[in-house]
This record gives structure tokens, sequence and C-alpha cells, in this order.
């Protein structure tokens, strides 16, 4: 397998509707935003890229079939290979994975993916329905579908299992909204207290609306090449470019049934030990096999052994606070049922951000420093690119140049890593990138 | 681009003149309008198109429509039929694999565990609730029951769950102690065919 580097990344700004344009213009805002961070005419990347990847999640939420080739001739990439990628809340991930795939086999020395979503043409109430298409039709749909429940059920399992409180949830919505706050890509940007989520209006019991992240318009972009594309780029925009390369890529499932999840021993991360977990019944519904699967994998590859040491920071699918927690402990930062505590300890926080919170420790590994899909926003078909976009900048240390201010900058950001979820737990992605030299 | 050159033989149809098929009175060639769907009257536009007010039409957006957008989606519960025809006559049924003998609460008749085929079983009427939650806000088709109660329960002997409502507890009171309350299935009378024909209650002692 060939090396893959992360080249350039774009953004639209997020929004709850963004009836000033249609998707591909979306699309279109996120690539010109790369190409001029390249500094390369559209004509000139046309000549550059081997082909695309389209990612979106929703046909429903679209009500356009074949959306891709939409965005393929806006962009003006006709006639370049494309192929749309779906999976659920992880179609940004897998859909990066797949341009991984494209470049690391030889298909592809330059491949643009893209992605996008928008889900403001029909109202809250129906997108959560739409969304709810995401279970099984015959046997969850129809009893109650709505995600925020099914988010709840577990996160309920959570806390009579571990513990966990509402609180300590909280904490992840007080973390990535603050975040947000200094990103100006981000979608909600406020400054909360634990109060202030614990009695916004309950969604479904434990979660609060500021528990959960809201629908977006939006759209996201990634760059990815080879060696030899990398110094194609380079020669075309003349800037020589910090190498960032993909060193890990890990994929796991889940049943789509959450009743589907019978009791098995945890899948060990070289930091653990059987007898760490000999009374835990896993996954059940308070653990994301799949994440963990995905961490297990990329951190083989990455040559990861203990994963809160030896990652700088981390952009996860936080959908709900609840899905944050859960997925600290099955990318092992913590130990299954540490969670709760690991939230509100302050290991996951900004060294430079002003939280109002007494944190018993000091930041160790920050989670989602953008803010996240709670604050940013969720455009699912863009979302996991978005964490690509805004890793790439941390690894960069460009984090001043694209959000005008430096608090969110990691700082001496060497390996960061990208994760993407679907619906409760069906597939997650992790990827590993890590800036050499 | 190869042209056709029409024919000069003229045909009768209703009786006008045509050419071809091709109407010959320009002046009637119009398409008959109807009256439903979207309809703007007078929307605002430049008097005329200068290259000032072309480039201006760049600010002139967005025009937002709305759309019905309904339909009725056959759906087969196929292989999973005779589950919910249990439903209509009080009976739960549950799956059983032949092989590694994984019992499923809600019916698949195929193993997730190895792939087997499953057997349809019937199935214990009580069981413990696993979790729950209270949904306040709901997707658009079921705002209307807001607050309701949605529950997984566990069965004795059984590997895996069943989502349901729970019928009978405050949805105002929630409280993590409802997690391993015993509870009993009950039917609706006019069954539905949905998984929601049974519902669980608290059973009191």
């Amino acid at each position: 397998m060939r090396s893959v580097y992360v080249v350039a990344g774009g953004i639209s700004k997020f929004a709850k509707a963004r009836p000033d344009k249609t998707f591909p213009a979306i699309v279109k805002e996120s690539y010109e935003l790369l190409l001029e961070d390249l500094g390369i005419e559209p004509r000139q990347a046309y000549e550059l890229i081997d082909g695309t990847v389209a990612s979106y999640f929703s046909d429903h939420f679209l009500r356009q079939l074949k959306g891709a080739t939409m965005v393929q001739d806006y962009l003006g990439l006709c006639p370049k290979p494309s192929h749309r990628v779906e999976g659920g809340g992880a179609t940004g991930g897998l859909s990066f994975q797949e341009g991984w795939k494209s470049i690391a086999s030889g298909n592809m020395d330059v491949c643009l993916v893209f992605g996008f979503e928008t889900m403001s043409h029909v109202n809250t109430w129906k997108g959560n329905e739409f969304i709810a298409l995401a279970s099984d039709v015959s046997f969850d749909y129809p009893v109650g579908g709505f995600y925020t429940g099914y988010y709840a059920m577990m996160v309920v399992r959570h806390m009579q299992e571990f513990g966990t409180t509402p609180e300590q949830l909280a904490h992840v919505s007080v973390k990535n909204h603050a975040n947000a706050f200094y990103n100006p890509y981000a979608q909600k940007r406020e400054k909360l207290s634990i109060k202030d989520v614990r009695n916004s209006p309950m969604v479904a019991w434990p979660l609060t609306r500021r528990d959960v992240c809201v629908m977006s318009d939006g759209a996201a972009c990634v760059l990815l090449a080879s060696e030899a594309g990398l110094k194609k780029i380079e020669k075309v925009s003349g800037k020589s470019l910090p190498k960032v390369k993909v060193t890990g890529i890990g994929r796991g499932t889940d049943a789509m049934r959450m009743a589907d999840r019978p009791h098995k021993k945890v899948i060990l991360l070289p930091h653990e030990k059987e007898s760490d977990y000999k009374d835990l019944k896993y996954p059940g519904v308070h653990s994301f096999r799949a994440g963990r699967m995905a961490s297990k994998q990329a951190y083989e590859m990455a040559k990861i052994t203990n994963p809160l040491k030896e990652i700088d920071f981390i952009e996860l699918h936080d959908a709900y606070t609840s899905s944050e927690i859960q997925t600290y402990e099955d990318m092992g930062l913590c130990k299954y049922g540490e969670g709760g505590n690991f939230a509100e300890s302050g290991a996951t926080f900004m060294p430079a951000v002003d939280y109002g919170l007494k944190l018993k420790q000091k930041p160790v590994c920050p989670v989602n420093p953008s803010g996240g899909l709670i604050a940013c926003g969720h455009p699912v078909g863009a979302t996991g690119l978005m964490q690509g976009v805004f890793a790439l900048w941390q690894l960069q240390n460009s984090i001043k140049k694209h959000f005008k201010d430096d608090t969110l900058q990691v700082k001496n950001a060497k390996r960061g890593i990208i994760h993407s979820h679907a619906g409760t737990g069906t597939y997650v992605t992790v990827s590993v990138l890590e800036r050499e030299g | 681009m190869e042209t056709k050159k029409i024919k000069k033989s003229k045909t009768e149809t209703n009786g006008k003149m045509s050419m071809n098929g091709i109407r010959t009175s320009q002046e009637k060639t119009v398409i008959s309008e109807t009256d439903e769907g979207t309809v703007l009257f007078n929307v605002p536009f430049p008097k005329e198109l200068d290259e000032r007010r072309l480039k201006d039409l760049e600010n002139y957006g967005p025009i937002i429509i709305k759309q019905p957008y309904h339909i009725n989606y056959i759906h087969s519960y196929g292989q999973d039929s005779p589950f919910f025809a249990g439903l209509a006559n009080k009976k739960l049924l549950g799956t059983e694999c032949e092989e590694c003998h994984t019992k499923f609460a809600t019916p698949r008749l195929s193993c997730t565990e190895c792939g087997s085929k499953c057997k349809w079983i019937e199935m214990p009427q009580k069981g413990k609730i696993h979790t729950f939650t209270i949904c306040y806000f709901g997707s658009e088709a079921f705002l209307k029951e807001t607050p309701f109660a949605l529950a997984l329960i566990e069965f004795p002997g059984f590997d895996t769950c069943f989502l349901t409502r729970i019928v009978g507890v405050d949805p105002n009171e929630p409280d993590l102690d409802w997690v391993g309350m015993n509870v009993k299935a009950k039917f609706v009378r006019n069954s539905k065919f949905s998984p929601t024909d049974v519902y669980f209650v608290p059973e009191l002692e």
C-alpha cells in the first residue's frame, strides 16, 4: 500500500438553513476554500484531480437521486471518475477512507472527497422521521422511531451499569459549545453552564436539547494525494505543503437493531487486560462494539499502544453528549465504565478556553476542539469530512489562519484522530492523521 | 449535426392544416395551463435587461417554494410475518438458532452469531425493563403521542431484547429505578399489524 497524504481541506458555513444556494453550490463554496488555500485555480485542479468520492447520506432529505453527479458537474470535474458512498452518520468517515483506498491502491494520485447534506427542506420533526428510517422499519421505527430516544435508552443503561450522571453528560455539552465559540464555521457558538444544559427542554430523558446535535445545511471536502500526487500539487501551486499522512484506518459494524446486541467478551486494546472486564456484559446497549473494532484496527496500523498518551487530539462523532462519553471508552481513552468521570475530569478540554468550570485535571487529549457535531452542526455527509478538515488544520498549525483566532490550536499537534459513527453504532470509522517531520 | 428536411406533404388533422405533424398556425401553439401547484403573482423583475441589471440578478434569490411529498408505501414483513400474525392472536413469538441456540427476543430468521437458520419459538409474556427513556419530542409521525415511554425488555433465557412502549408509568417522573422493573405484555384489541400491537405494563405485586 502506498502512503496517503491529506493535502488540503475546505468547508462551507454550517447553518440551520442555506436557502441562498443549492447543494452543488454549497459544496462548491467548500471546494473554493480548499483551492484558495492551495492557491490554485479550478482549471489547474481539474488537471490534478484523478477522481472524486461523493459523501452524502439521505436521498429523502435531498429528494434528488444522483445528487453526486450534479456536484461533480458543478465543480467542473466531468468526465473524471467518481462514486457515491452512503453509510448513515459515518458516511463522511467512510468516504474519507474510500478516498484513502483510491490512493493507497495506486488507482489514483490525487482524489477529492466532497460531502454535503441539506436537511432544512423539511421541518425538524419530519427530519427526525427521515433519520429514524435508519432503524429497522419493521420492528424499531413503528414503535417510536426517534434517534434521540434510542441514544437516551443507551445512556440510561450506561447510568444504571456504571453510575454515569446527567451532569457528567452536560460537561461535554459545555466543552463543545465553548470550543465552538472560537470556530467561525460552527452553527452554535455558546458559552453555557451545566445548569443551562440541564434546564434546556427535555427531548428524551435524560437528554436535553443541548445534549443533542442539530440538523444543518453544509458541505466539506478534503484533497488526498500519494507522494507523487503531492509533488504534482506542490509544483502547480508553487508552495511547499506540510506533510500530513494517514497512518491508520479502522472500521467496525454492529447489528442494526439495538435489541440485537447479545453479551460477549470485550474486544481488548493493547493497554487492557481481560481481567479489567471480568464482570462486564458487553457490548449490550451501553457500548459501541463497532467503535472498539474500528479503534483496534486503526491503532494497530498506526502502532498506537496507549491512546490517551499517544494521541494529541480527537475529532469524534458527538451526535449526543452521551455518545461522546461512550466513545471515550470504545477508543480506550479510559476503561469501560469510567467515561462519565473521565468526561468531567478535564482531560478532554482545551487549555486556552475558559469553561467556567472547576476541572480536576489539566487537559491531556482535547476531544472535539472544533466544537464537534453538537456545536458545529451535523450535515451528515459533510460531518466526517469536516472533522478531516479541522484535523488537517490542527496538524498544519493553521487554525489561526482559518479561524482568525488561535485559541483552538492544539500546540505542537503531531497526531490527531477523526472518528465517524452511524446510527446506534452500526458503522464506525477511525482514521489516524500524523504530521511528518 | 444531421438536419431533416421537412417534406412538403400536407395532411389534415382535427380540421386544421398541418405539415408533417407540425401545426402551422403558430399563435395557437400554447401548453394548456392548470390551476394546481405553486402560483406566484407579480414577480419582481427588472424592466430592461442591460449588463448592470443582468449582474444584479445574482441578488434576486432565493425563491423558495413548498411542494407536497406524500406516498403510500407497500411494505412486506416477508419472513417475519408470523410475528405480526402472532400479535393479532395475543402471542409473542421469538426465534432460536437451530445451530448455536442463541435465542432472539426480537425475531430474526438468520442468526447474528453464526449465520444459521432460526426457528420460531413462543416467548414468555413477562420480562424486565433492560433500559428505557421518555420521549418528549419525536418524529412527526409520533409527535401527537408524546410523551411516551420507550423501553428494551429482557426475558429470562433470551440473549437479545425487545423494543416496546411502556404504559402505566408517569412520563413526568422518569426514574433510573425503573430499570429492572417487572413488566408484562398487553395486546391491542384491534390489531394494526404493527409492533405496537403489543405493549408492556408494570407487573404489580
